[in-house]
């Protein structure tokens, strides 16, 4: 298990504001710090800007017209946000996709084997394929079929397995349970787990599913409209009641939907 | 066999041979459409371009010549020498290379994201430029290219159908090096995307360009990738028709003919391309020997379009336009 006290910061977002087509204000000052081994999770409902943050650090929001304009990213201590993605991979950060955007015309190991597109060391590749099929045993079956026609649940291990094919350090995991049945979120959720302990890889977990996501995570920030209103570790934040209240669905009152809450309440509690 | 027959199967022929060279045009708007979803108004002029700087590089011309002497009142005209047609070759392809470069750093780099119109809009642009550029460069005259390539009637072939049928095929000798030139071509291309890494990129980014930069895939270095290649490609089709029918103008205009190639076989379809311009081709030809006569002729310039439209209203996506995968 991570102790947060000892390890050092891989990854450090300073009150980075987002805006995008020159209009659009959607980060307004986000900060977190991802130390190096853990699983850190980004929780907040839809559109409260997790994807946003998860592009600024990959730096793909510049291909849907988006910009950090203030506040700084840094990847061992280095400043990254004028980095293009290529870069960044390189550096050991990729970002697996929301919606798992798999090339669908490719096979699924045609797919792993782009992961490993920024790659020098050529030789140890093969090995990294067999180490990605001992994950996923079920794309090994499948290497040969093509990726568009595999179900949802393969096309999550497709894109976890070709960002793993860079070998990288961090891998920012944008909503890997979105659209999977409950067994199968279960199921990847393992898998990033064993990732995370044996490769030593490091995760930034973007996830709507709180619930499952605290489970298997270390640390949690929660963003809502853009801003951090709440971070500590997954255990505090799991017996957390405003947390249980609003993200786990659960209450002392007993189960109340997110709708019923009346958003002062939550405002006033979580920023006093 | 009926004299009729015969006719028709030597002008079938021809057909299929002139349908290669269709196809090889399309092949160059397929590559780039499928890569990056721009519709490459410039291919034609492309292929004109890649003709003229061969033809130039071949006979030691001085480029701008007619530029630099109204500047500087020299009288430059020729290096003195003739290259081999090889390294002429070579050197073209390096030319359409740096102009891939240059294409990208000066138009596409600016126009990432943009809508699809603006950048086909933009390739307008730029087939203008293009043609003024090589005119500037070399030239606006009517030029000889000749790489020594065999033209005139290929005689076993005229010698075997005639013991066989007891009439001789033409069939240019021309026609059958673009048709061979063609065929490996088209081998090469589909080895290199299959199976080569940056193959593989190519058809990433063809698929999910978001996605291909998630793994650190360069859009910008697959851009001056497939923009080379379909300068090559250019190339190859600018000297069949240039060692055809001299390089000027209207050569460019082929890419008119790729068109219907495109409708019929799909956009993103390299066999779509080929077997298009196969159909094309020799369907044109056969419908002016045997419907031209009774309708006044001239069918050459209209039947291939008249043929695409018949089938765009059946098949929208064309003979092989790529299957949309459709899961949820
Ligand atoms: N390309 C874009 N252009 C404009 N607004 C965007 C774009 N992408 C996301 N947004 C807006 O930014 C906000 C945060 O979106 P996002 O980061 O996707 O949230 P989440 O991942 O938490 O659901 C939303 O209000 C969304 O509408
Ligand atoms: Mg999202």
């Amino acid at each position: 298990m991570l102790d947060a006290g000892k390890t050092e910061t891989l990854l450090e977002v300073n009150n980075i504001e987002v805006i995008y087509n020159h209009v659009i204000l959607v980060l307004k000052g986000v900060s977190l710090a991802v130390p190096k081994g853990g699983i850190t999770a980004l929780l907040g409902g839809n559109g409260a800007g997790k994807t946003t943050t998860l592009k600024a650090i990959s730096n793909l929001l510049h291909s849907e017209r988006g910009e950090v304009t203030k506040g700084s990213i840094l990847y061992r201590g280095e400043r990254v946000q004028d980095l293009d993605p290529a870069a960044l991979v390189k550096l050991g950060v990729i970002q697996v996709m929301e919606g798992r955007h798999c090339f669908e015309h490719l096979t699924v190991e045609e797919n792993l084997l782009t992961g490993a597109y920024t790659r020098t060391d050529t030789g140890a590749i093969a090995a990294d394929l067999d180490m990605v099929y001992t994950y996923f045993p079920r794309l090994k079956e499948r290497r040969r079929s093509q990726a568009g026609y595999t179900s949802g649940g393969e096309q999550q291990m497709v894109a976890i397995g070709r960002a793993l094919m860079s070998k990288p350090e961090t891998i920012l995991l944008d909503e890997p349970s979105m659209g999977l049945a409950p067994q199968l979120v279960e199921q990847i959720f393992e898998i990033v787990k064993a990732v995370n302990e044996k490769e030593g890889v490091t995760f930034l977990l973007a996830e709507q599913n709180t619930n499952v996501a605290l489970r298997y995570a270390h640390y949690g920030y929660i963003l809502e409209s853009g801003r951090v209103v709440m971070d500590g570790p997954a255990k505090d934040l799991r017996e957390n009641p405003d947390v249980k209240e609003f993200y786990l669905g659960m209450s002392d009152e007993g189960r109340k939907s997110f709708r019923d809450v009346r958003s002062y309440r939550r405002r006033k509690r979580w920023l006093a | 066999m009926p004299d009729q027959l015969l006719y028709a199967m030597e002008a079938g022929l021809n057909g299929l041979m002139a349908g290669v060279m269709y196809a090889l045009v399309a092949l160059g708007f397929v590559l780039i459409f499928k890569a990056s979803g721009i519709f490459n108004y410039a291919q034609g002029v492309l292929a004109l371009f890649a003709a003229l700087t061969l033809v130039g590089l071949q006979d030691g011309q001085v480029p701008f010549a007619h530029l630099i002497n109204a500047v500087f009142g020299t009288d430059l005209h020729s290096f003195g020498w003739t290259l081999p047609a090889v390294v002429a070759i070579a050197l073209a392809a390096g030319v359409m290379v740096l102009l891939a470069v240059v294409i990208e750093k000066l138009v596409l780099q600016h126009l990432v994201n943009q809508a699809p119109i603006i950048l086909f809009m933009a390739t307008i642009g730029m087939a203008y430029f293009l043609e003024g550029l090589g005119d500037l460069m070399w030239g606006a005259d009517i030029k000889k290219l000749d790489i020594g390539l065999p033209q005139g009637i290929n005689e076993t072939i005229d010698t075997l159908t005639y013991n066989a049928f007891g009439y001789g095929f033409f069939i240019d000798n021309l026609d059958i090096v673009a048709t061979v030139v063609a065929a490996v071509l088209v081998i090469s291309l589909t080895l290199f995307s299959q199976y080569t890494k940056y193959g593989r990129a190519l058809r990433a980014v063809a698929d999910d360009h978001q996605a291909a930069l998630s793994v650190g895939i360069s859009l910008r270095f697959i851009w001056v990738l497939v923009w080379s290649i379909a300068g090559i490609v250019a190339l190859v089709a600018g000297i069949m028709w240039g060692s055809k029918s001299g390089v000027q103008f209207s050569l460019s205009l082929i890419a008119l003919k790729a068109l219907p190639v495109l409708m019929l076989g799909g956009f993103t379809s390299i066999p779509g391309a080929i077997v298009g311009g196969l159909i094309i081709g020799m369907g044109e030809k056969l419908f002016e020997f045997w419907i031209g006569p009774m309708i006044g002729g001239a069918t050459e310039n209209w039947f291939a379009y008249v043929l695409a439209l018949v089938f765009l209203v059946f098949r929208p996506q064309g003979l092989f336009g790529e299957k949309i995968i459709e899961r949820v």
